[in-house]
């Protein structure tokens, strides 16, 4: 990075290079993080259909709306949709748009690297969802218990699909993990220790943190499923020695810290949405970034609550019963933190505030209905019910989901460089609000009543059918609140009110350069004083809206594209049990990989 | 929120609430469960109404002025790490205590039953009397009861709710389940941890009676079926197709189905009393002629999933054998026989 300008330089000024082309072969972070943003978005609608269909299978009992078969397909579908495919890339367009500029960094650390996860991520998403193409969709859940999930059990090539298609998704989350962390720790403006890093850019440290951790954990579990059904190993084949049990420690090794990897993001959403809206610093800032890194940690220790039913003896549930418990403190202290930034501020119900306050109250329901399934011996009764589907869903869907709108209705005019509208966008939020109440509420005692999670049908004497019917009510509130939010974006995006640089009078870097930000980013490189740049007299210099001299800008190349596409080839020769594609991946993406290092450094 | 408690909350039946616990065992996990409650209703009302009172006390008015900027307070933080700290406490010693409590070994002579899941039915055997069973548990009032859980395929995980807390059966692995019935009457349950296609069928039903009701039931189940020369003609012509071979094999009853002293198959369910039970398919199904009719005909139309083949070509459940109609007739009638 520098502004010297060389021979090989790119030299931009406002505007930049448009068409087809320039977004396949760009490496700019902002276009990767609208990129993300969108694909996201689109699976996002994708498993919020799943689930209404889903929703109106259970609208009433012994309904035949769906076939079982069908319906888990469903399920699977949508839980790796929304885990995968929905919330984990949506924080990535917040990573990547956001982080360089909050940093004040003209790029991340790699940007070709940050193309390739893209590129990755999206044909692998869409490799998982051709499945339903062939009529076998993933159906062995998402968490894919094994020996469920064995050639024997499983034999069709749906196993295959979902076992596959979330190993290359891990290769795209490991390779943006590496590259956040690289970034965050070494691409800081001047003046920006750590403990003046924004406090998303901390949750996103953290986050990645846990990606590099914890990826390889399913990336092991997944290979030893996919040589079990391959190749005749018996890792999980109980007749042979091997033992059902190792994948449920590997997943939920993994499984434990994902929740964590979902959350963190939008937790560091909520942490600059609410000071913004609040016109207070965040209260505890260092004690919110502790807790959050020990969150990290403890978040290491807790995995078997997922699986207290499975006897491990009092020993192991005492252990993972007392971790569990102790995991609720740092979250507690959070949540006192947010609660104390708006104490005593000026408070705009503006409707990023409203999702963020929204994910406050959501997320305390989750977290204490978590809390009441650390006791191991209650959880027995509720865990695989539904009063587990409730608690999850206030976490990830009222908490996560509503922390990442928080966050689109928050960045959104650094984005585009236009306002969504304010009054639309909080009908949009009272929707979702009152719709997750109804659909996820009744589900506490749906389950605590008696009825388990992955039932495509219900029996009427269960005395359910009412309860369900709401839910059923409840999700469709949702789903129309989402057709309102992309009604929102086409009209903001045709005819918003224009932005300018900080419309909303926040505090950190990313709002002191033009929106949309040039390719560049700043003009002239920030140098930082405060946690606060734009709220400290002298926090930061000027930054003007012309650089001084040219800017060097990483250029385009489409080499990441074109190893992404050798990567997913190779994928086919354990999905279709032959060798070629293998080869024939193999070498195209050593011979991309030889391009994309060799290639001259300019676009 | 309230208006949909009061909607759909306040029926009921609820047959499968874990509300009301008739074991020893699901007492402690109900009681355990309101005592986190009630801690979790006071978290909740003090937090939420903390969040609430910040943003309406705190709202942003015209002309307000600029709000102190204050970074934080160590006193407070301290305080708000030990509150919850001191509540996970309070409630960490009585969940840690019934872990240990559950995990003692029943006491002696306790009914010892051997539980085998199966996708997607539940084998119950009774070494102390010698009975094979499916799908409906017998138990008598006030002894207690110790499950030994293992699984014969994929997991799944026995649940009856008023009986308490559920428990994974796994092959190659035991697993236990101890717990001491303390009213008489019939309950549900069904399989909790997801197993396949018909996972949502896989019912289960318990019976608590009382001792001498249950001795009687123990004497029924351990008696010879009705003997071949006592049956109608019909059940004889059942009988007989019964123990044909087919092609392929796994299309012939007794290649999986064990009637005492007649076949010996071990993939199904014993039918040696099948007639004596009250339902069918995996308790999904009240056990009466017509039912019995339509499950012979085609198995999959009432439990998907049966009709499939594992990744070894064999059946996962019944197949559709492709009887006749008055094949079907006798073979219900042979079946009914069996009390």
């Amino acid at each position: 990075m520098g502004t010297a300008a060389t021979a090989h330089s790119m030299i931009q000024h406002a505007g930049s290079p448009t068409g087809i082309w320039s977004w396949i072969t760009t490496t700019d972070h902002k276009r990767i993080g609208i990129l993300y943003g969108v694909s996201a978005f689109v699976f996002f609608l994708v498993g919020g259909l799943e689930a209404l269909i889903m929703r109106a299978q259970l609208m009433k009992a012994d309904n035949t709306l769906v076939s079982a078969e069908a319906f888990n397909q469903l399920f699977t579908m949508h839980g790796t949709t929304m885990i995968f495919l929905a919330v984990m890339p949506l924080s990535a367009a917040f990573f990547n748009f956001v982080v360089p500029l909050q940093i004040g960094a003209r790029d991340v650390a790699f940007p070709r690297l940050n193309a390739f996860s893209y590129w990755v991520f999206l044909l692998g998403a869409l490799f998982l969802n051709s499945s339903f193409i062939f009529g076998a969709a993933p159906n062995g859940g998402w968490f894919g218990y094994a020996n469920l999930t064995s050639a024997q059990y499983s034999p069709g090539m749906n196993i295959d699909f979902w076992a596959l298609g979330l190993q290359i998704l891990g290769i795209a989350s490991l390779a943006a993990g590496f590259n956040f962390i690289a970034t965050i720790i070494n691409m800081r403006a001047p003046g920006m220790k750590m403990m003046r890093m924004p406090i998303f850019t901390w949750m996103t440290l953290v986050t990645q943190i846990l990606v590099v951790t914890a990826f390889p954990v399913i990336t092991v579990a997944l290979v030893f499923l996919t040589f079990d059904r391959l190749f005749g190993t018996n890792f999980y084949n109980v007749a042979a020695g091997g033992d059902v049990l190792l994948w449920q420690h590997l997943f939920w090794l993994f499984g434990h810290p994902e929740v964590y990897i979902i959350i963190l993001p939008t937790m560091g959403i909520v942490s600059e949405v609410l000071p913004t809206f609040s016109r207070k610093p965040l209260f505890g800032y260092a004690v919110v970034v502790y807790s959050g890194c020990l969150i990290g940690i403890i978040g290491w220790g807790v995995w078997s609550h997922h699986m207290f039913a499975v006897g491990l003896g009092p020993i192991a549930d005492t252990y993972f019963s007392g971790m569990t418990m102790l995991i609720a403190i740092p979250t507690g202290v959070k949540i006192f933190n947010w609660i104390a930034t708006m104490w005593g501020g000026q408070v705009r119900y503006t409707t990023s505030m409203l999702f963020a306050i929204g994910f406050v109250a959501m997320f305390i329901i989750g977290g204490i209905s978590g809390v009441m399934h650390s006791a191991a011996t209650s959880d027995l009764q509720q865990t695989d019910t539904y009063f587990v589907v409730a608690h999850f869903h206030y976490v990830l869907f009222g908490g996560a989901v509503m922390g990442l709108f928080a966050g689109i209705y928050y960045w959104w005019p650094k984005i585009f460089g236009r306002l969504l509208s304010e009054p639309l966008g909080k009908v949009h939020f009272w929707m979702m609000a009152i719709g997750s109440m109804v659909t996820f509420f009744p589900m506490h005692w749906i389950g605590m009543l008696g009825m388990p999670r992955r039932v495509y049908t219900y029996s009427a004497e269960l005395g359910l059918e009412s309860s369900n019917f709401a839910a059923t009510i409840g999700s469709f509130i949702i789903g129309l609140s989402m057709l309102l939010f992309v009604f929102n974006i086409i009209r903001s995006v045709r005819r918003g009110p224009i932005a300018g640089r900080n419309p909303w009078g926040a505090a950190t870097l990313e709002w002191a350069t033009s929106s949309p930000p040039p390719v560049y980013n700043f003009s002239i490189l920030p140098e930082v004083h405060s946690l606060h740049p734009l709220w400290t007299e002298g926090g930061v210099n000027a930054i003007p809206d012309e650089p001084p001299g040219p800017v060097h800008v990483p250029g385009g190349s489409y080499w990441p594209l074109v190893t992404a596409i050798g990567v997913i080839i190779f994928f086919l020769a354990p999905l279709l049990h032959m060798l070629w594609p293998a080869l024939v991946g193999g070498a195209l993406t050593v011979f991309a990989a030889f391009n994309w290092a060799f290639e001259p450094f300019e676009m | 929120m309230l208006l949909v408690l009061t909607i759909t909350g306040c029926q009921g039946p609820f047959p499968q609430s874990t509300f009301e616990p008739v074991t020893s065992f699901g007492e402690s996990a109900s009681q355990l469960f309101w005592m986190i409650f009630w801690f979790a209703v006071v978290v909740f009302v003090l937090v939420e109404g903390a969040l609430l009172f910040a943003i309406i006390r705190y709202r942003a008015r015209p002309d307000g002025p600029e709000p102190k900027q204050i970074h934080g307070h160590t006193a407070l933080e301290i305080a708000w790490t030990l509150a919850p700290a001191w509540i996970v406490a309070l409630i960490a010693v009585p969940a840690i205590e019934a872990i240990w409590e559950e995990a003692a070994p029943a006491a002696e002579g306790a009914l010892v039953i051997q539980v085998t899941g199966h996708q997607w039915w539940w084998e119950y055997r009774y070494p102390e009397y010698g009975v094979i069973t499916a799908n409906e548990l017998h138990l008598p009032v006030g002894r207690p009861v110790e499950l030994q859980m293992t699984s014969a395929d994929v997991i799944h995980s026995w649940w009856l709710p008023r009986f308490g807390g559920k428990r994974d059966l796994m092959a190659g692995r035991t697993n236990r389940l101890v717990f001491t019935p303390d009213s008489v009457g019939e309950f549900t349950g069904q399989c909790a941890e997801f197993c396949g296609v018909s996972h949502a069928n896989m019912r289960m039903r318990a019976t608590v009676t009382t001792q001498g009701e249950f001795d009687s039931w123990v004497a029924s189940q351990t008696a010879e079926p009705t003997p071949l020369d006592s049956l109608t003609d019909l059940q004889r012509r059942g009988h007989e197709l019964f123990m044909t071979a087919r092609q392929p094999a796994s299309n012939s009853c007794l290649a999986c189905h064990a009637i005492s002293g007649r076949s010996f198959g071990v993939l199904g369910p014993n039918l040696t009393h099948v007639g004596a039970r009250s339902t069918l398919a995996g308790g999904l199904i009240p056990n009466d002629a017509e039912n019995l009719a339509s499950w012979l005909r085609d198995p999959s139309a009432i439990k998907p999933g049966t009709d499939m083949l594992k990744g070894d070509g064999s059946a996962v459940g019944m197949p559709t054998v492709g009887l006749t109609e008055d094949e079907i007739t006798a073979l219900a009638a042979y079946l009914q026989s069996l009390r």
